[in-house]
This record gives structure tokens, C-alpha cells and sequence, in this order.
């Protein structure tokens, strides 16, 4: 089934120079083994392929239930520099958490994924 | 007499108060974190990236200018704690010009007849700009990190150039007596792990210690930022942000600490808000850099203690580099941002046409731009393609911005937006602002410099 990264975690973002970071966080600790597999480095490459000219980097930190991704090159040149409204990266937190999982309908019950809202096609992969 | 706060069973407890997150923050915030309850210590951090070099032009039109003047009413707002509860100012407020913000604060508590109980220490050291040029022809070429380009590609454009320094000659000052600390580009994180690392004697070689005041830092340094603002989760739920409470941390010489804020103040401090701030601009998480020590981050452990408490423990470090980070600004070109607001029907549509009108306007006046960036706010402005196709909006603002070194370009640019009201699509509005401003771009260029290179210095004016 489609679960919303929007309704299993939070995120924020900010920037150095050019790159934005964004740490995505469960909201439960047992929701974190989803992200750390469906959140991989060439998944998030592919859901913002067009919006960043650069790569992608991505760590874990287990102990905050938190994925730490650098997309280089997202900001118009950054600080100062940049024309877009997001200079400083502040809301990509967002735009990453338009991802949609696909999690077997099973785990989803056994996780208590909320189902509570109709799942968005966000995403534009050709994964989904 | 000493606000601080004792504890039986785990020793001493100093407090470290979170006044000012950015030259710009709540103005209110200072005063509340003294009236609101104990406090040691009041952290205000002034300095953005591109801070010092808005100080450093305002020094060029005025010597006695170039640190941040908030800084002087912040300070006179909780002037009275200082002189009498003992409550100490830690600030990086000094900019490119740290003993004319002392002078200015020193004036200013004359003025209320407290000088005597006032003593300021001043830290210098971090303003290599008068050395540059000694220190690239001694083969310092302070080359970008993050494009490798040597510095003298814009020598001739460099505004200021300040090394990051650490806690060092903010601990100096504070053991010698100085109950207000003014720095220039210190690191954020040092101005919290400094009176930790003070009251609790931690060794320059301490590194966990060390690491977890530099946490304790990195959580504090955005203000509220940590205590329930921008925060996303349960966001709808988070109480009185009209009367948010800004983050302390309640520190013990273990280096074990927790986040805390005043009763009766609102916002949220949960294990979630605070791994938001975490996060924040953060890097590689295992190598924090500062001049101290590397912390890392994914030691940081995380455990609710309380309503809005949350204990922070286990935090690990390692020895520093032999560098320091400099932070340096430069000229590099202008640029003009301008706007105009489309309604329904079709408001994506006739913004869009605004946009292929004024460009082709633009390329018949000959006019040439490093960068033209068109956005349309409402419907992609932020998340691209992302947000998929918008459904019907109201109304959509049409962004236009150019970057260049040709300053008369830009400024012609200016003139072709307002025209678009008469001459270009339909149903527009919202250019009450008039033309757009043209800005001088002041950019960022960040190097490593041996450590070997910076020296600092500690006055304490008596």
C-alpha cells in the first residue's frame, strides 16, 4: 500500500553555501527501518532529479531515528547569490516528505502506519 | 548574589540562556529569558554567513560602526540582572569591530551608573582582513572549499575575511572576571560551550566534554528554533507561540545536559523538536568541526525527562583539526528581485505569458544577465515539480529575479516590470511596492587557514 512519508516522518532543512541539508526523523522509533530502506540515496537522487544540479549525499543516525541527506547544488548558488524564494533551503524539509512509499499491506498493519488520510501521488518516479 | 541553581544528588547545575538566535531575532527575547526564572548565563548569537560583511561596510562609512547595535538595547533591556542577580553575557555581537561595541556598551551603563559592575572582556584576533595579502604571499591561499578556486580570483573584491575561533579566549575572559563577553566571529556553539567549559573546568584535551557543550550549542544557537518554532511535528498543537520560551540548557560537569524553558512560556521542547534542530544545517554527522573539538553527532542520546525537558547524554568527541574555518566576503555583482500578482481565472496562465513577455522584452533591449530566475509563487515557487500541476489558485505571483556584474543592466531591468500592469496580461495587481531595488551582491566565500595563523586576544576593560 501507498504510505505518505508525510504521515511516518518530520524533517528539516537548511543550507551551506549551495547545498541544502535535509534530516528526515521518524515519528516512531520503529517506523525508522522504513526510512532507512526506502530512503535511499537513489531514491531521493531520482525524487529530485531537475530541482538540484548536483549530487546527493546520505547519513544515518540511528540514535535520533534520523537520515541526514545533502542535495549539492540546490540553490541557485546560495546565500546571497541566489534569486529563489528558498535561498536558504528552509522548506526542501517539505518537498522531501511528498515522497510515497510503497509497504506491503501486512507490514503496514503490524508498523500501525496511519491510513487515516487518502494517499497523494507526489512523487513522480518511475518507481511508483 | 548567584542565581545558579543546585541540585542534591548530581552536583552543580549552570544554566545557559538562548537570547538571540540571529541579528534580527525577537527583540523581547532577552529580557524574558532573565525575568522568567534562573539564569546563569545569556547567549546571544548576532553572526550569519554574510553578517560580517554588512558590519564591515557599515565600519567603511563609520570607524566607530561594524558590530551589531541590537546588541547595546539587548544588553540595556536586562541591564539590571547583570549588576545586580550576577547573570553573565556571552555575545558574538562585536562583528568586525568588538572594542567600539564594548565602548558602546560601557557607554551605555555609565549612562545608568552601574559601570562599576560592569566589566567587559573583548575578544579580537578572528579580523585577518589587514593580513591578507601577507597571508597569501605566504603561501595561505585560502582557497574555496567548496570549489577549490584560489582567493585571489577576487582578491580585489574582498569586504572582510574573519577566522572561526573557538572557546579558548571566551573562557580566558570569563576567568578574569568579565561578566560581559563580546567576540567577533567566534562560532556560534562557543558561546554556550564556553561558560560550560568555565564553570566546570574542562580541559582543552576533555573532548567528550567538550563535544557535548558544542551540542548544547548547535541546540540553542537558532533561539526558539528548539523550543516549538518552525517546528513541524503536531505543529497545529504546539501552545502560545505568542509567547514562545526560548531554550536553556541546564548543564552538569559530567557533560551530561538537558533543554529546557521558563514555566509559563509557550512552545514545545520534545525529543522531536529538539532532533529538528539537530539536524539543521548539519553535514557529515560524525565530524562536526569546530575549533574545539569534532563532535559527533550520532552519539547524542535523547530521552524526554519531563514536560518540556529533555535530557541529552553519551556525547562523543575527537581532537580538532589544525585548521580553522575563515569566512570571508566578497562582491559579486547585483541583482534585482521584482513581482506582480495574476487572479483567476487562469492566474498560472497569464503569469506564465507575463513571463515570455518581459523576457522577450529584455533580450530586444539587448540587455545580459549571469542568471535570470522566473518563479511562480502559489503554484512551484518552492517545490518545483514537485508539487504537480496546481489546481485552479486564486491568484499567483509572478517572481522575477537577475544576477550580473553590469549594474546599469540591472537596473534596466527594474523598469520593465511595472509597465507589464498596462501592457501585459490581465487581471494584475500587487506592485504596490513600486520598482524593485537593486542590491549589491555580497557573497560568501568560505577557506581553511593553518591555526597556527590566528592568534586571539583578551582584554578585560576594569
Amino acid at each position: 500500500m501507498k504510505v505518505r512519508l508525510v504521515d511516518i516522518a518530520h524533517a528539516r532543512s537548511g543550507d551551506k553555501g549551495d547545498t541544502a541539508n535535509v534530516g528526515v526523523i521518524a515519528l516512531r522509533p520503529a517506523w525508522y527501518p522504513l526510512l532507512q530502506r526506502h530512503l535511499t540515496l537513489d531514491r531521493v537522487r531520482e525524487h529530485f532529479r531537475g530541482e538540484i544540479e548536483g549530487p546527493v549525499e546520505r547519513y544515518e543516525l540511528p540514535n535520533l531515528n534520523a537520515i541526514n541527506f545533502l542535495l549539492h547544488g540546490a540553490l541557485d548558488g546560495g546565500g546571497t547569490l541566489s534569486l529563489k524564494t528558498d535561498a536558504q533551503g528552509k522548506v526542501f524539509s517539505t518537498a522531501m516528505l511528498r515522497l510515497v512509499l510503497d509497504i506491503p499491506a501486512d507490514e503496514a498493519r503490524k508498523l500501525e502506519l496511519p491510513t487515516g488520510r487518502q494517499p497523494r501521488t507526489y512523487s513522480r518516479s518511475p518507481k511508483e | 548574589m548567584s542565581s545558579r541553581a543546585r541540585d542534591g544528588s548530581d552536583g552543580r547545575v549552570v544554566r545557559v540562556a538562548s537570547g538571540q538566535g540571529f541579528w534580527g531575532d525577537w527583540l523581547e527575547a532577552p529580557r524574558r529569558q532573565v525575568e522568567g526564572g534562573p539564569i546563569d548565563y545569556l547567549m546571544l548569537d548576532y553572526l550569519a554567513e554574510v553578517t560580517m560583511s554588512i558590519l564591515q561596510k557599515q565600519k567603511e562609512r563609520d570607524p566607530a560602526m561594524g558590530y551589531a547595535r541590537d546588541f547595546i538595547g539587548a544588553v540595556e533591556s536586562v541591564l539590571a540582572a547583570v549588576a545586580e542577580r550576577g547573570v553573565r553575557i556571552v555575545a558574538n555581537a562585536g562583528g568586525v569591530n568588538p572594542r567600539s561595541c564594548a565602548a558602546a556598551v560601557r557607554a551605555m551603563a555609565q549612562k545608568h551608573g552601574v559601570s562599576d559592575r560592569v566589566r567587559i572582556g573583548v575578544v579580537t584576533g578572528d579580523d585577518l582582513l589587514p593580513r591578507l595579502d601577507a597571508l597569501i604571499t605566504g603561501g595561505h591561499g585560502l582557497a574555496n572549499m567548496e570549489t577549490g578556486e584560489p582567493l585571489s580570483a577576487v582578491r580585489d573584491r574582498v569586504l572582510s575575511a574573519n577566522a572561526y575561533i573557538g572557546s579558548t579566549p571566551i573562557v580566558e575572559a570569563l576567568a578574569r572576571g568579565a561578566n560581559i563577553v563580546i567576540t567577533g566571529r567566534s562560532t556560534d556553539t562557543a558561546l554556550t560551550m564556553a561558560p560550560l567549559r568555565h564553570e566546570f573546568g574542562w580541559g582543552p584535551t576533555d573532548w567528550n566534554r567538550l563535544a557535548a557543550g558544542i551540542v548544547a550549542g548547535h541546540i540553542i544557537e537558532c533561539g526558539a528554533q528548539c523550543s516549538g518554532g518552525n517546528c513541524l511535528v503536531d505543529w497545529q498543537t504546539i501552545p502560545d507561540l505568542a509567547n514562545v520560551g526560548y531554550p536553556i540548557v541546564e548543564g552538569r560537569a559530567d557533560g551530561t545536559f538537558a533543554i529546557v524553558k521558563h514555566p509559563n512560556t509557550g512552545g514545545r521542547i520534545s525529543v522531536a523538536s529538539v532532533s529538528e534542530q539537530l539536524v539543521y544545517e548539519m553535514g557529515d554527522p560524525r565530524s562536526y568541526i569546530t575549533p574545539d573539538v569534532i563532535a559527533d553527532f550520532t552519539s547524542i542520546h535523547l530521552e524526554q525527562a519531563g514536560p518540556d525537558r529533555v535530557r541529552v547524554f553519551g556525547i562523543t568527541g575527537t581532537p580538532p583539526t589544525d585548521k580553522l574555518k575563515v569566512s570571508i566576503a566578497y562582491r559579486a555583482g547585483f541583482k534585482a528581485v521584482g513581482t506582480l500578482v495574476y487572479a483567476w481565472p487562469d492566474a498560472l496562465a497569464k503569469a506564465q505569458l507575463a513571463d515570455r513577455v518581459l523576457r522577450e522584452r529584455l533580450d530586444h533591449l539587448g540587455l545580459r544577465f549571469e542568471h535570470i530566475l522566473s518563479e511562480f509563487v502559489g503554484a512551484s515557487a518552492t517545490h518545483g515539480r514537485l508539487a504537480g500541476e496546481p489546481h485552479d489558485p486564486p491568484e499567483v505571483q509572478f517572481r522575477i529575479g537577475v544576477r550580473g556584474d553590469d549594474r546599469a543592466a540591472v537596473e534596466r531591468f527594474t523598469r520593465e516590470i511595472a509597465p507589464l500592469v498596462l501592457n501585459g496580461p490581465p487581471s494584475v495587481t500587487g506592485f504596490a511596492g513600486g520598482r524593485p531595488k537593486v542590491e549589491e551582491i555580497v557573497a560568501y566565500w568560505p577557506a581553511l587557514i593553518d591555526k597556527s595563523q590566528v592568534q586571539t586576544e583578551v582584554e578585560v576593560l576594569a
